[in-house]
């Protein structure tokens, strides 16, 4: 049986006509009990449960997904992983996050793809350049590299943009961050299934959690349509369903949810090789290694757990790509899609124990959480491990909005994604 | 596009509504307890499913309730603020 993913290994099985791969991972059934059963199996739930076994030797730890791994948002993102964010709070997050993905491959012995492309920031005007600069030295201060472009820099590098004489928000210059880039989605949640499989943890899918046991006032399991898992510890990551899930715990979050889409055109020849934001068209786009243009944008006005998405909205961010790049006027979509995104007052995640004493949330990620999954991971397995917070998550309590220590990335960063 | 009806002007596009919360969240008294005011700042009903919600038509500026299924996006009642006002406040 081959288990180890390298050349020699594909070598060998493909002189054993690919007959001795072993799956990914096991589908056990559900055990009584657990000492941790995390909620929830997108690239936070995942990744938390590695790193509970890799980092804190827990080798009885549940993950339960009522869909598919990665069917959330997870398997819906457009990818983007950056560490450009203004507060040292969230630097602290997202870099160590970057840090994490720039090892990853290697760590998890799965392909995650990781294309560090640079990620571009389209500044349109005198004053933003100003506040682009402020930017940039507030991220160089955070210890995080960052450069200011000048529009002929820019032009050198992204030559299609829009730079005419006419165009609605002339370019000014960028900000840039070269460590940033993309990743495979699907690979990050199944190269952490697989890791965290080899580690024994259970994956169980198809699996929803409906309700939660509490017996003196502390949450002490769940109850699934798999039947009843108890565990020391619970912890939910549900993204866009922190909501529903909440209500079952009997409890409120800072949460509302809304649909974010996406979608990408025909693959084109390799025709740009960045990320690149517009702040002022809502609009961003990279381009895929089969050559798809992938296309975000803005949320969608109406909250919702539709995992649709609305024309206006498409509409909307489409004007912008066509706004910025002229030439894709001929381009032809080929799929659209959205996802149920999280969404926080401060646009920053939330983590830490729930209003339910035993029940610990990885949520509010929004419309930004899959450049956070190995950080999320990371801090949320400690969490869940030790009952109090890891020091790069402390800020990010569910506290900060009684105590008024918001981390307001939506104004600080001036972006969502 | 979807159609919401203004119950001032009757069915509208979408995009001339912009959303305003949980029907019932009501502005504490100035003397309220911190957490009564985080509470009506921040956190959120967030329904899955059948919602009560306080949009605007900003054609008109007027402020109404709509149910509406947040799964399906289907409108099951739009009513002008003023009749439902009663019932919303009671706690
Ligand atoms: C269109 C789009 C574009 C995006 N682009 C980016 C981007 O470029 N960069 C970026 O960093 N982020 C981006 N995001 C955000 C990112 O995808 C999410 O923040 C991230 O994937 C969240 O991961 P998660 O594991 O918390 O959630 P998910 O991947 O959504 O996983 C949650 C899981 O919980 C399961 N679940 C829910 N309820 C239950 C229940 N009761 N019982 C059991 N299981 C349950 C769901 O089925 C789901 O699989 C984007 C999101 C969307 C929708
Ligand atoms: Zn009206």
């Amino acid at each position: 049986m081959t288990r180890h993913y390298s050349a020699v290994s594909l070598l060998k099985e493909g002189l054993n006509a690919q007959r001795g791969w072993r799956p990914a991972w096991r589908s056990p059934e559900p055990k009584p009990r657990y000492d941790a059963v995390i909620i929830g199996g997108g690239g936070q739930g995942l990744a938390t449960a590695y790193y509970l076994a890799k980092s804190h030797g827990l080798r009885s730890v549940a993950v339960v997904e009522r869909g598919w791994l990665g069917g959330g948002n997870t398997g819906r993102n457009t990818a983007a992983i950056r560490s450009n964010y203004f507060y040292p709070e969230s630097t602290a997050l997202y870099d160590l996050s970057l840090s994490l993905y720039e090892r990853l491959g290697r760590e998890l012995n799965y392909n995650i793809m990781l294309s560090q492309r640079g990620m571009m920031q389209i500044v349109s005007s005198p004053g933003e350049m100003e506040m682009a600069a402020r930017m940039v030295n507030a991220m160089q201060v955070n210890g995080v590299q960052a450069e200011l472009l000048d529009r002929a820099e820019v032009k050198r590098r992204v030559p299609i943009f829009n730079f005419g004489d006419d165009a609605r928000y002339p370019v000014h210059g960028a900000i840039w961050q070269a460590r940033a880039g993309i990743a495979r989605h699907d690979a990050v949640a199944w190269g952490y299934a697989r890791a965290a499989d080899r580690l024994g943890v259970d994956i169980i899918q198809q699996c929803e959690v409906q309700a939660f046991l509490v017996e003196g006032g502390r949450c002490v399991g769940v109850t699934t349509s798999k039947g009843e898992i108890r565990a020391g510890r619970v912890g939910m990551a549900v993204a866009g369903n922190s909501g529903a899930l909440a209500a079952k715990a009997g409890f409120r979050l800072p949460i509302t949810s809304y649909t974010l889409q996406a979608c990408v055109s025909e693959p084109v020849k390799p025709i740009f090789d960045t990320v690149l934001v517009s702040p002022m068209t809502g609009t961003y786009v990279s381009q895929s290694d089969k050559g798809e243009i992938v296309i975000g944008g803005g949320l969608d006005r109406v909250p919702s757990y539709g995992q649709r998405g609305n024309l206006p909205q498409l509409e909307t961010v489409l004007s912008g790509l066509l706004e910025m790049f002229p030439v894709f006027r001929q381009l032809r979509l080929l799929r659209q899609w959205g996802g149920t995104v999280d969404v926080t007052p401060d646009s920053s995640p939330i983590f830490g124990e729930s209003p339910l004493p035993g029940l610990f949330i990885n949520g509010g990620w929004g419309t930004g959480g899959f450049k956070g999954i190995p950080a999320g991971g990371t801090v949320f397995a400690h969490i869940l491990a030790t009952g109090s917070h890891h020091e790069v998550s402390r800020p990010f309590d569910l506290s900060r909005f009684r105590s008024g220590y918001m981390i307001d990335e939506a104004a600080g960063a001036g972006i969502a994604h | 596009m979807q159609l919401f009806t203004c119950p001032f002007c009757g069915p509208r596009a979408e995009t001339e509504f912009h959303f305003g919360g949980d029907a019932g969240n009501l502005r504490p008294g100035g003397d309220s307890e911190t957490n009564v005011w985080t509470d009506y700042l921040y956190f959120r009903s967030n329904l899955r499913g059948r919602a009560r919600e306080i949009w605007m038509h900003l054609a008109c500026r007027e402020v109404f309730v709509m149910e509406r299924d947040t799964v399906t996006h289907e409108v099951h009642a739009t009513e002008a603020l003023a009749e439902t006002a009663a019932g919303e406040h009671r706690p």
